[in-house]
């Protein structure tokens, strides 16, 4: 048991510094791109030889951040075959269709829309030239979309039927899965947070310009577009934050206690702003949750429920039982206890279904299959020792969370001083607290948008799949050792990696700084 | 390439794709260096990593489907 914990636990280290790294460079893309066709409309519609340079000026950023960040996503395929091999199995076509859409649509958009943005500038119709960029814009987000598609069935099982003959979960409602609400609210918020970062990241480097005195005229386009598009992103990305809130507390309660370190629910529940957790504190104690807490009163039933005075459950109640419908009311379903009997019940049939196929006796099999789907709902409480197993790390969560909407709440600000700057006040651009704000935010967005995943992924543990598999059934008969491994040698072939990009990407910076754009023709 | 020279003969569309391609190649500047770090870390992530370290678990230790799910079949009911 402990080296198939070790095993767990490597894998999922393993796959958490894969993801991240992957997530350092897709954001970028998403939201760059949209500010490069922004920039480049404006270029169509003028004419101007300052708009041609500023678009090839960020086309440039974006094609160095999507020439390092390619394929470092195929990594995570690699570990789902080696050290997730039971859930890949598990899960079937579910997962594999939409990374087979993401795969094609990837290829053949960005492959072609791409190279036309690049190569095609004195080969193509002006016209062609910003419908590609636009394309590849778009392209970029539906392969998102795909990739979240699989990661919100994951959050939320939906339209399939577990077959224990193959093993496998099979898709029964091909848009049940695709337009599940999970996976197209986590859409949107994924891609609009894109378009925050790539703001944030435009505005710094253009305070870097500002900063140096170099392309002063540039740098305030630059700002206006990427603030603008980041300032947009950001309040879609609040928007679709809630409605991914709504979602949590539905579909994932138990992730939202653990997000706010809420153990004892009740009605008007109040959100922490700002706090420090007790670290003694435990399900199972009636330790003060917090050690210092700044709240809003009635908040998180707010943010639940969208009504101030709901009941909100904690993490015992929902040991309890006690859950939200969908129209927000209170409900009583099985506890977490009687959930692990129910997930035992399952797991006995699957054996009896497994004795009853090695006897060929399909009357047996039949009863048994049947007796599987009754109890299945909760196949993945079966593995558990005891109900406080189905919490999530409450402290990460926790933190991960407030220091997602701390730093989201800064950004917000950043961006409207920073419009409200160069649109009414443009000689406090010359001000070094300002271009030191634009130039920190950069490292602080990205930040923000890890700590997003992070709250979504810690906080939906021990489930790879929502109630029906939790990591350690998921995980492969491999051995710690070889994970450990592969571990170190990524995060070394990462870090040399990410410095060869921030290389390349600073050089062109600096190269751009000293090009004369302001002297171009408007 | 002139679309709008009188004597050259227009090339066919996929000539003008392998155009875009091969002249776009050739008058890339940083993109060598992009191109570079693209084959060393596909060579690095395919020829070391999947080749030596991430083998597909199942295909490696099975022969066919149904050998795989009996395996998983004993792996989930085996693990409580």
């Amino acid at each position: 048991m402990n080296d198939l914990m070790s095993v767990v636990d490597w894998s999922r280290a393993q796959f958490a510094l894969t993801a991240m790294y992957h997530w350092l460079f897709v954001p970028l893309t998403l939201g760059i791109s949209v500010i490069v066709a922004v920039m480049e409309t404006m270029y169509y519609r003028t004419r101007s030889e300052k708009w041609l340079a500023l678009t090839k000026f960020w086309m440039l950023l974006l094609g160095i951040n999507f020439a390092v960040g390619v394929a470092t996503g195929i990594i995570l395929e690699f570990e789902f075959g080696s050290n997730w091999s039971n859930y890949s199995w598990f899960v079937g076509d579910i997962f594999g269709a939409p990374l087979a859409i993401e795969g094609l649509l990837a290829f053949f958009m960005e492959s072609t829309f791409i190279a036309v943005m690049f190569f095609g500038w004195k080969k193509v119709s002006p016209g062609f030239h910003l419908a590609s960029t636009w394309l590849t814009a778009i392209g970029a987000s539906l392969s998102a979309l795909w990739i979240l598609v699989a990661n919100g069935w994951m959050q939320y099982p939906v339209g399939m039927e577990f077959d224990p003959a193959q093993m496998r979960n099979v898709m029964d409602d091909f848009w049940a899965v695709a337009l599940s609400p999970v996976a197209i609210h986590k859409f949107f918020h994924s891609v609009f947070s894109g378009w925050a970062l790539a703001g944030v990241f435009v505005m710094g480097v253009s305070c870097w310009f500002l900063y140096k005195g170099r392309n002063k005229a540039m740098a305030i386009r630059s700002i206006k577009v990427g603030g603008c598009v980041g300032m947009a992103g950001m309040l879609l990305t609040m928007w679709s934050g809630d409605s991914s809130a709504l979602d949590v507390a539905r579909v994932q309660p138990m992730k939202l206690a653990a997000m706010e370190g809420l153990y004892n629910g009740k009605c008007g529940q109040e959100i922490v702003a700002f706090g420090i957790l007790n670290p003694d504190k435990t399900p199972e104690n009636d330790a003060d949750p917090y050690l210092m807490d700044i709240s809003i009163p009635k908040g998180l039933s707010f943010l639940a429920t969208h009504d101030f005075n709901a009941f909100v459950p904690g993490i015992n109640d929902l040991i309890d039982g006690i859950e939200l419908t969908e129209n927000g009311d209170t409900i009583r379903k099985e506890s977490y206890a009687e959930r692990m009997a129910i997930g035992r019940k399952a797991h006995e049939a699957l054996r009896a279904f497994d004795a009853a196929s090695a006897c060929g006796d399909s009357a047996a099999m039949a009863t048994a299959a049947a007796d599987l789907k009754a109890n299945y709902r909760y196949f993945g409480y079966g593995y558990l020792n005891s109900p406080y197993e189905a919490v999530p790390p409450v402290a990460l969560t926790f933190y991960s969370f407030h220091t997602m909407v701390i730093l989201g709440g800064y950004l917000l600000a950043l961006f409207a001083v920073m419009l409200w700057v160069v649109y009414r006040r443009r000689e406090w651009l010359g001000k070094r607290w300002l271009q030191w704000a634009g130039m920190v935010s950069i490292p602080i967005v990205w930040v923000c948008s890890q700590a997003g995943w992070v709250t979504a992924e810690v906080g939906r543990q021990p489930w790879i799949i929502q109630d029906i598999m939790p990591c350690s059934a998921a995980i492969s008969d491999i051995s710690a050792d070889t994970v450990q491994t592969t571990f170190w040698m990524f995060a070394v072939v990462f870090t040399a990696f990410l410095a060869a990009e921030i290389g390349i990407m600073l050089k062109q910076i600096a190269k751009g700084s000293k090009t004369d754009y302001d002297s171009l023709k408007d | 390439m002139n679309n709008n020279s009188p004597t050259k003969e227009k090339k066919s569309l996929p000539a003008r794709i392998a155009d875009l391609y091969i002249d776009g190649f050739r008058q890339m500047t940083v993109g060598r260096s992009l191109w570079a770090l693209i084959i060393i870390k596909v060579l690095v992530l395919f020829g070391v990593f999947k080749l030596l370290f991430f083998p597909d678990v199942l295909k490696s230790r099975y022969d066919n489907d149904a050998d795989r799910a009996q395996a998983v079949r004993h792996e989930l009911v085996g693990r409580e």
